[in-house]
């Protein structure tokens, strides 16, 4: 084992996560209003309103059909304006947000709208506005499942920063083919294929934890 | 006092449109437990969920308590809906929240302070006799329990009117009998207007005051709920009576005597 193993996989695993702590952080405050719109605009919904509905739906589809590498290119531009450079996590950290904030929406408003109509009913009859409704109801009753989603999606990003990293954004994934492939380095192939299994069975493990906690406190049995 | 004044309602589907309500007129007293009986698709289930908009009549008058519902924008009709309670065959009840905190849940949206939720969900799950199940969740509670919470979270703001949608349906004869006991109660002891709807004759017999019947989105028969018994009019109420009189038959037959 050589010795600059540790050290590689260390400013490696470093820059992955800061990559995936950040583009998720970013990505929710993009994606839980637009999945919450996507979700409430709908038709029969609280806030019913067809064409605006139609209109973000548009969108978060045109975003999701770029392949992410593609999304990487286009938005280098964007990535350089808001953060001076296209190289390293922090520039990766522009197209990571806004390629997974649609595929966060949408998992938020497959979520939103398993609650039951008949709540949302009874909240209405109880005369309770639209953001009372979104805040108290919706969020709440969904929230296990908002957990389980947002953990498929840490999980979907950490795939797109292994992929970031083949055009300069650092982290694991460019480890792998920056020492593992371009320099026949095998031994830091596996440690890095290693370390992301870890990473994505730990946030699993994370999520499920979560959820079912939650889940415990509200279908216990005595 | 509610008043109906020539309601109407069509749904449009895609293929068809179908007249709900058809020209709806009905009064009902203030501190009546007003039955409105019908098979099922009759429009009486449009009709309750007219009364506080969950359904936008096409036209026609809603008065409650001399408030016009019809005319209000959104605004007012929150306002209004606070002072509307309702209760629902599948309850409804947030499984996000325990029992205490659905039904501190109106009071939250009408803007109580903290204090005086507490005073009145106490107050009231004492009413409903659901004390020790304060900090339960929904899922803990059994059908009868679930329709208790549901009575007190309508009670909580203390409305006007209760409106109640087939609150009984689902649940097995003896709980029935125990919550349309607790509505009986409650009528008399907050001189309440409970409006409810149903396709069980015992839920008309055993608590409602006054009737209508509810037959093709029209009102085809109304008055004092012994008239349904002894001197139905209309064909649903005579093929709800006829079927009440042929079970009893069978009754006779098999016990051999009189009932």
């Amino acid at each position: 084992m050589d010795s600059d193993l540790i050290q590689l996989l260390g400013t490696g695993l470093a820059e992955t996560l800061y990559m995936v702590v950040l583009s998720t952080l970013i990505s929710l405050a993009i994606g839980l209003p637009l999945g919450v719109m996507l979700a409430v605009t709908e038709k029969g919904n609280i806030l019913e309103a067809p064409r605006v509905n139609k209109a973000l739906a548009t969108f978060v589809n045109i975003v999701r059909s770029f392949p992410f590498i593609i999304l990487i290119v286009i938005l280098l531009p964007l990535s350089r304006f808001i953060v001076g450079t296209t190289i390293g996590s922090t520039a990766a950290v522009v197209p990571l947000s806004i390629g997974s904030a649609p595929f966060l929406a949408r998992i938020i408003e497959n979520s939103l709208k398993e609650v039951h109509t008949g709540k949302i009913e009874a909240s209405l009859a109880m005369g309770a506005g639209t953001f009372t409704i979104i805040r108290r109801v919706l969020i709440p009753e969904a929230l296990p499942s908002l957990v389980r989603g947002v953990t498929l999606a840490i999980i979907t990003i950490t795939g797109f920063t292994a992929a970031a990293g083949a055009i300069g954004a650092g982290g694991l994934g460019s480890l792998a083919i920056r020492f593992g492939y371009m320099r026949f380095r095998n031994d830091i192939m596996i440690f890095t294929v290693v370390l992301l299994i870890v990473l994505v069975q730990g946030v699993q493990f994370g999520g499920d934890l979560i959820a079912k906690w939650i889940n415990k406190k509200r279908f216990k049995f005595e | 006092m509610i008043e109906v004044k020539n309601l109407s309602k069509t749904f449009i589907t895609s293929n068809s449109k179908i007249q709900a309500l058809d020209n709806i007129n009905l009064k009902i007293e203030k501190g009546d437990i007003f039955g409105i009986i019908g098979f099922s698709g009759a429009g009486k289930s449009t009709l309750i969920r007219c009364l506080n908009r969950l359904e936008e009549p096409d036209s026609g008058r809603i008065l409650i308590e001399g408030k016009d519902i019809t005319r209000m924008d959104k605004k007012e009709l929150k306002n209004a809906r606070r002072k509307i309670g309702m209760i629902f065959q599948q309850f409804n009840l947030l499984d996000s929240r325990s029992v205490f905190e659905n039904i501190a849940f109106p009071l939250e949206i009408a803007g109580c302070r903290n204090q005086k939720i507490k005073e009145r969900v106490e107050e009231i799950l004492e009413m409903v006799g659901l004390t020790d199940k304060a900090d339960s969740y929904p899922s803990q509670l059994s059908g009868g329990q679930k329709q208790r919470v549901g009575i007190a979270r309508a009670l909580a703001n203390e409305p006007d009117v209760l409106l109640s949608d087939e609150a009984t349906s689902a649940l097995d004869p003896m709980t029935t009998f125990s919550i349309l006991e607790l509505l009986k109660e409650i009528n008399q002891k907050l001189n309440l207007t409970i409006v409810l709807i149903t396709h069980e004759l015992d839920v008309l017999n055993h608590i409602c005051k006054n009737m209508a019947v509810v037959e093709n989105g029209r009102i085809v028969e109304s008055g004092p709920v012994e008239k349904f018994f002894t001197n139905p009019e209309s064909s649903t109420s005579k093929s709800f009576v006829n079927i009440l009189n042929s079970f009893q038959r069978g009754r006779l037959y098999i016990e051999g005597g009189a009932i």
